[in-house]
């Protein structure tokens, strides 16, 4: 699909928005990544360095009263969504003040007063969840829409495929963003998927119009994603919209990765999402260089207060070990 | 006082459940125009409509799922798995997702949801369509697990399970659905978590749940005709699981045995006797005795598929060979 939305189209201020935005997923994962090594991030860690274009692209276009649901590479998804990047990063040390209580970590990432629906880690299982928020909308007689991530890995599950099925027979408003960055975990998906790593056909045999775009391109998903919600909340059911991708980093920190040569990773670095868009805005005279240079100031104080705060946060007391297995009888 | 089949128990719990909330709506296979596997939710597709009475694809992973995610955002949903065995497709939705959200979202999320399904062997259906499960639920933190053996039990703890803020299994025995028991027309509940002393007795304790309760009944008589005084304990749920009650009936007649239909190994029996060793040790004038079916997968031919389901002759002579009595 071509771009027709470029970025002359866009007011500074969003053009700005929408760098400082990536930029500061970039740098909350890079800090993140200090912060492992550092040993006060533990567990899995799974960076989305790469991948930015396509949280970035697609979350703003949403209401405050949509919803995101997507997996455990869930950062982008949480910042973009408007998620505090204080408690995001509190989350990840395991601190009390973690946007999970520091019961998740990494991969449960949970705002539920953003609308954001979590970071699910078990591959596949947010789409049946995605579903249900779908219908519960639909049974509210909302015009809600449900925007849910999941990777080129989870098309291989039953689940992905049962919530296709039920998606379009119900007539559900679910945009199905599909982030294909062609490795499930360290299996190419020329390995895993039958008919190779172009994967938007398969829902197709589902009825559901689908596209693919170059999901290293801020404004292609932008247009695209925006255009998909328009039609979702119409009420005439699911989108689906497979954003080709890349992750520049491992699976998680324990990935050496050592199943990609270095030429492919070399080659998709080269087309860094947030160099192109910068190179662009700049060519096109949209944004200025000190325009950036300040957005980049701001972006490294936002990060550094998240760390600090961070890292001055509490554990959760021990009592927390019991609190909320079960909701509060007064609760909902 | 009106007499119900326990089938008509749980359509009764169903009706109140559509007419008094608009949050909450039934889904599952061939629940609408079949009427129901077990004709629990017959005539409901015609008095509430499509919407409400949702006929799903058999695809339990995704309609148990779409019970949570709707359940996320504030509704009340029922759904029917059409048997136990099957939720197994639908585990990772339920163990993963259903009982982990409150926790991992430190409260952010409830999963208000029932999860209806239909447990026990005994109709010769074999090893795929004759297992209970409930113990396997039982042990994960998260889940309520609900084990009605009456009429009144399925329609108190229905009622009981609606106003619960986390997800319920709600397992129903196939056998018992024509089982009649009174139900008072005046509204009552049965909390979740207290057990019942289904008969009360002095000399040994038969505590046992869902189908197992009308067997230890059985049982109780038959001892009584040998002057042994028997008190039948029903679970009613196994979690919340009430000990204090079991307990206190060990303390009184200082015998237990726990009946369960499911196999030994890994049974629920083996967690009461071991919660019963712990808290009543020397209130025991002997071991804790445990009467399960046997680790085989069920037959289909009866004669055989009978010997693996406790019965009331094989607790009678059970409790009389390891009491002594």
């Amino acid at each position: 699909m071509a771009t027709t939305l470029n970025i002359e189209t866009l007011a500074k201020e969003e053009a700005l928005e929408i760098f400082t935005q990536m930029l500061l997923i970039r740098r909350f994962e890079e800090e993140a990544e200090r912060l492992y090594r550092r040993g006060l991030v533990r567990g899995f860690l799974h960076t989305y360095i790469g991948e930015e274009a396509i949280a970035v692209g697609a979350i703003p276009n949403l209401r405050d009263d949509d919803y995101v649901i997507g997996h455990y590479r869930d950062h982008g998804h949480a910042l973009a969504r408007g998620v505090d990047p204080k408690a995001a990063m509190a989350e990840l040390c395991g601190k009390a003040t973690g946007c999970s209580g520091g019961k998740g970590g990494s991969m449960h990432l949970f705002d539920a007063e953003k609308h954001f629906m979590g970071g699910h880690a078990i591959v596949g299982g947010q789409l049946p969840l995605a579903i249900g928020i779908a219908l519960g909308v639909k049974l509210k007689k909302l015009d809600s829409v449900v925007m849910c991530f999941f990777g080129d890995g989870a098309v291989n599950e039953g689940e992905f495929h049962e919530a296709m099925n039920m998606a379009s027979l119900w007539k559900l408003p679910v945009v199905f963003m599909l982030e294909n960055n062609l490795y499930g975990m360290g299996t190419d998906v020329n390995r895993s998927r039958a008919g190779g790593a172009s994967i938007y056909g398969a829902a197709e045999p589902y009825m559901i119009p689908a596209v693919q775009i170059d999901g290293m391109d801020v404004m292609a998903v932008k247009e695209t994603v925006s255009e998909g919600i328009a039609k979702v909340r119409e009420g005439t059911g699911p989108v689906f919209i497979e954003s080709m991708a890349y992750r520049f980093h491992g699976h998680s920190m324990a990935d050496p990765s050592n199943y990609r040569d270095n030429e492919e990773v070399q080659e998709n670095r080269s087309r860094d999402p947030i160099d192109k868009f910068r190179e662009d805005c700049l060519e096109a005279g949209k944004i200025e260089p000190q325009d950036l240079e300040l957005a980049a100031e701001k972006v490294d104080l936002i990060v550094q207060e998240a760390r600090e705060f961070a890292e001055q946060s509490p554990e959760p007391a021990p009592e927390e070990l019991y609190t909320h297995i079960y909701a509060d009888p007064e609760g909902n | 006082m009106a007499e119900m089949l326990l089938r008509e128990a749980v359509s009764k719990a169903l009706s109140e459940a559509l007419d008094e909330d608009n949050r909450c709506f039934l889904m599952g296979e061939d629940i609408g125009a079949y009427g129901g596997a077990y004709a629990v939710t017959r005539g409901f597709l015609e008095k509430y409509g499509e919407e409400r009475v949702r006929d799903t694809p058999i695809s339990e992973s995704v309609f148990v799922g779409a019970g949570v995610g709707s359940a996320m955002i504030g509704m009340r949903p029922i759904v029917e798995v059409m048997t136990i065995n099957f939720t197994l497709v639908a585990m990772d939705q339920i163990i993963n997702h259903a009982a982990k959200l409150s926790y991992m979202s430190n409260g952010q999320l409830t999963v208000p949801l029932i999860i209806r399904t239909v447990t026990g062997g005994g109709g010769q259906l074999a090893a795929t369509h004759s297992q209970s499960f409930e113990n396997w639920y039982a042990s994960v933190p998260g889940l309520r697990v609900v084990v009605p053996a009456t009429p009144y039990d399925a329609l108190g703890m229905f009622r009981a399970s609606r106003k619960d803020n986390n997800p319920v299994i709600f397992a129903e025995h196939a056998l018992l659905y024509r089982v009649r028991g009174e139900v008072p027309e005046e509204y009552y509940e049965v909390p979740l978590g207290k057990a019942r002393i289904a008969r009360p007795g002095n000399d040994v304790t038969l505590v046992a749940y869902s189908g197992m309760v009308r067997v230890a009944e059985e049982a109780a008589a038959k001892l009584e005709e040998d002057n042994i005084s028997s008190e039948v304990i029903d679970l009613r749920c196994l979690s919340p699981l009430d000990l204090d009650t079991v307990i206190e009936s060990v303390k009184k007649t200082n015998r237990v045995a726990v009946v369960e239909e499911t196999w030994k190994t890994g049974g629920f029996s083996g967690t009461i006797a071991s919660d019963i060793q712990e808290a009543a040790f020397d209130d025991l004038d002997g071991p804790v005795v445990r009467i399960n079916g046997p680790d085989v997968p069920a037959p289909y031919a009866r004669n055989i598929e009978q010997l693996m389901i406790p019965n009331s002759d094989w607790v009678v002579k059970s409790v009389k060979y390891n009491f002594g009595l």
